[in-house]
């Protein structure tokens, strides 16, 4: 068995054997957040799936991948979305590049 | 808000949930009400084969409706005008009784729906179709699963989305789908996979963008339809893996507001043979009216229909999940 478990999806809701009333704050303040609101449910559902990807979570690009298909995404706005995860991701990363440009030139002649 | 997080609301039982059960638990029953639809499937024959057919269609099918039994459901309609007739398939246009029945029916004053898949137009004999419909002022309601090619032929077959953009501007040229016209053209959404359909009026608006801007073709209406676990659909789930999983998001999504609705309560289906069903889905499975009724169109007495029993099975999760799901779009 790997440290991720597909079946762990649907027994998500046993982390609030513990602590139920902290799980209920988190699963009230969870789905308000997922309402249509400002945002559509759609765009909801891609901001999650990007972020998913952001943070790797495997469980969460499952749900968010169907919840994207379900909000009428198709897979090339899909896509982008990810795209629009790792580019951040990705300059994230080389931003640093300049501390570690700063770090060579502060002990360079 | 079970949509928005399925996997949070799902146990590993419900796919084995009974249908009559669940509405038990939320204090409703599923009963008939007045019959306003009388549903006429005159054969399984059709020019395609897609992949989430319910009916299990296609051209090899021999299945259809022959003229005498074609004559008693117009006896019927004779005795009672049904509002609506809503004649499918198979591809409907194949049976050689399809013309009479139309316009028997429209002479008899029911208003005629036709479940028109687009691409038997260009299919020999049958490219008068769109001036044949316009004539007898039929509703057309046609299948379209996206308004992208790939995922059209994915589940349709190879050519078709583009033979169906193609019978989209021969019916927009005589007038179909115009806004506030009296031609109507709708179309219907369903999933291409395992997964329920988005908001019916927000997939409607990128359709009508889409179709609009890519293809220069306009409709009516946009009907979400869910993919019923049945025949194809169900061969397909069971070979990809995916058939608990779509089961327990049917009974997660088990909406009570979608029970009033429901088609079956205002409508009879017919089959090929004659035989009477709750709806097309319940033909496709074999499962006649309840026994107490009269089985076939020959004995069709409407008194005895309202109120009547349903016959339900796990298939009915299919149309009251989420904003529910009929021959007619959401029901909720």
């Amino acid at each position: 068995m790997g440290y991720y478990n597909e079946e762990d999806l649907n027994r998500f809701s046993e982390v609030g054997k513990q602590r139920p009333d902290l799980f209920e704050k988190f699963m009230s303040w969870y789905e308000a957040c997922q309402a249509d609101g400002a945002l559509t449910r759609r765009e909801k559902a891609l901001i999650g799936l990007a972020v998913a990807h952001a943070i790797q979570c495997p469980y969460c690009i499952d749900s968010y991948a169907q919840n994207c298909l379900e909000a009428g995404s198709n897979i090339e706005q899909m896509t982008e979305a990810i795209h629009m995860a790792s580019a951040i991701r990705g300059g994230a990363s080389l931003i640093h590049g300049l501390q570690a440009h700063s770090s060579v030139n502060k002990v360079s002649m | 808000m079970a949509q928005s997080l399925p996997v949070l609301n799902s146990d590993a039982a419900a796919a084995t949930v009974n249908f009559n059960d669940k509405l038990a638990e939320h204090g409703l029953e599923l009963r008939g009400s007045t019959i306003e639809t009388l549903q006429v499937n005159v054969g399984k024959l059709c020019n395609q084969a897609c992949k989430h057919c319910h009916v299990d269609a296609s051209p090899s099918r021999t299945e259809i409706m022959t003229r005498e039994i074609v004559n008693l459901v117009l006896d019927a309609i004779r005795k009672f005008r049904f509002k609506t007739v809503d004649i499918t398939g198979g591809a409907p246009e194949l049976n050689p009784s399809f013309r009479y029945l139309v316009a028997e029916v429209r002479s008899h004053g029911s208003h005629v729906i036709v479940r028109h898949n687009l691409t038997v137009l260009f299919e020999p004999g049958q490219m008068d179709l769109p001036e044949f419909f316009r004539d007898h002022r039929v509703e057309i309601i046609s299948s379209l699963p996206y308004f992208l090619e790939d995922q059209t032929d994915a589940q349709r077959g190879k050519g078709v989305f583009t033979k169906s953009i193609q019978a989209l501007r021969r019916l927009n040229e005589i007038g179909y789908g115009m806004d506030g016209g009296e031609l109507r053209l709708n179309l219907v959404y369903n999933p291409v996979g395992a997964f329920l359909p988005p908001s019916q009026a927000s997939i409607e608006a990128d359709f009508k963008r889409e179709l609009r801007t890519r293809y220069d073709v306009s409709f009516n209406q946009l009907y979400t339809i869910t993919n019923m676990p049945i025949k194809r659909f169900l061969e397909y789930l069971r070979r990809s893996g995916n058939e608990e999983r779509y089961r327990r998001k049917l009974v997660a999504a088990f909406n009570p507001q979608a029970v009033p609705g429901l088609m079956c309560r205002t409508l009879i289906s017919v089959d090929w043979t004659g035989r009477l069903y709750d709806c097309d889905f319940n033909q496709m499975l074999d499962l006649g009216v309840s026994s107490e009724l009269p089985q076939s169109i020959a004995d069709w007495d409407p008194a005895r229909f309202t109120l009547r029993r349903i016959v339900t099975g796990p298939h009915c999760f299919g149309c009251t999940a989420g904003a529910g799901s009929s021959c007619g779009g959401t029901v909720a």
